[in-house]
């Protein structure tokens, strides 16, 4: 039962993606030609409200539900690893039309051939597990 | 109904995201989608001969729990909440895209040059299909997060490694979509 509420979390997450087109690979080829402000307002308005989240878990005024204190880890280090590690992502980003999150919820909208490009991105992340030592971080 | 059933604006969709976020940090975890394609990985025995995969994935149950509540949203939203699916996109992208080879761009949710069920049936449209994947699953692990952990949760957090990240993103975004692209369709 304790894991009721991420699916639920889950459910309304694959509602916004769908509502708000995040998941139209459109909408991701729009925004990499700067034609529309759509996925800017979203991303933006979420990371400066994101802001003002940690600064609530930062002051401790919010702890979890158990009333942990909430520490955000901060993400590892490595030019290499977030500059070419990123490009990689961009490229298959734009190119799919669709990151992580979104490719699950195009599974429930019934597009079958996502499920080749969901195959392809834990191919993807079998190989980093195999050549992570010989690539730069 | 019709303020469901109509496409979201960014105003809407933006804090529900950040609404997310701060839920899975009030649950005790941490908005992030790609590391369960490690989890994958790791439930499909990669931890035998890679030791980078040998974790205890079920302490990672509750990304897949929220994975599969993406799903069930995507069907929910498809089936009851979405009358169309039209996109309507700028006058300029549709040109645009028809100029590259995608017609019809926002008459349906997906371009069929790219998602038709014919299409990943060719050899080239599957391979389209699964080398975008390979890239995405790759350089999210590389970079160590995607949209989610990179953009959205490491930018609130100020943190260098997801700027850096998410200027990658935009890097590789803009040389596929600008360059790449008008060459493969």
């Amino acid at each position: 039962m304790k894991y009721i509420k991420f699916f639920l979390v889950g459910i309304l997450f694959g509602i916004v993606m769908s509502k708000a087109e995040i998941i139209s690979w459109y909408r991701i080829y729009e925004m990499f030609k700067f034609q529309s402000f759509h996925m800017y307002g979203i991303i933006g308005s979420a990371v400066v409200l994101g802001m003002l989240s940690m600064y609530f878990f930062r002051k401790k005024m919010v702890k979890t539900f158990e009333g942990n204190e909430i520490h955000v880890a901060p993400k590892k280090r490595g030019l290499y690893r977030n500059l070419l590690g990123g490009i990689l992502f961009g490229l298959g980003w734009a190119l799919a039309g669709a990151c992580p999150g979104p490719m699950f919820v195009l599974v429930g909208k019934g597009v079958v051939s996502i499920l080749v490009v969901i195959f392809g991105a834990t191919l993807g992340a079998f190989f980093y597990g195999l050549f992570k030592d010989k690539i730069p971080h | 109904m019709e303020f469901i059933t109509q496409p979201w604006a960014w105003y809407v969709a933006g804090p529900i995201i950040a609404l997310i976020m701060f839920l899975l940090f009030y649950f005790g975890e941490r908005f992030g989608v790609s590391s369960n394609l490690e989890t994958f990985c790791s439930i499909g025995g990669a931890g035998k001969f890679i030791d980078y995969f040998k974790i205890d994935w079920k302490q990672n149950s509750w990304n897949l729990i929220f994975v599969l509540g993406a799903i069930t949203g995507g069907f929910i939203s498809a089936y009851w909440l979405s009358p169309s699916d039209v996109v309507a996109l700028n006058p300029q992208t549709v040109q645009d895209l028809a100029d590259i080879g995608i017609a019809n761009a926002g008459a349906t949710y997906l371009p069929d040059e790219i998602f038709s069920i014919d299409t990943m049936l060719s050899l080239k449209g599957f391979f389209i299909l699964l080398i975008a994947g390979i890239m995405v699953g790759f350089g999210a692990r590389w970079a160590g997060g995607c949209t989610s952990g990179h953009a959205i949760v490491g930018l609130s957090n100020l943190e260098l490694p997801s700027l850096i990240s998410v200027i990658g993103f935009f890097i590789g975004g803009l040389v596929m979509t600008w360059f790449i692209l008008p060459l493969i369709f």
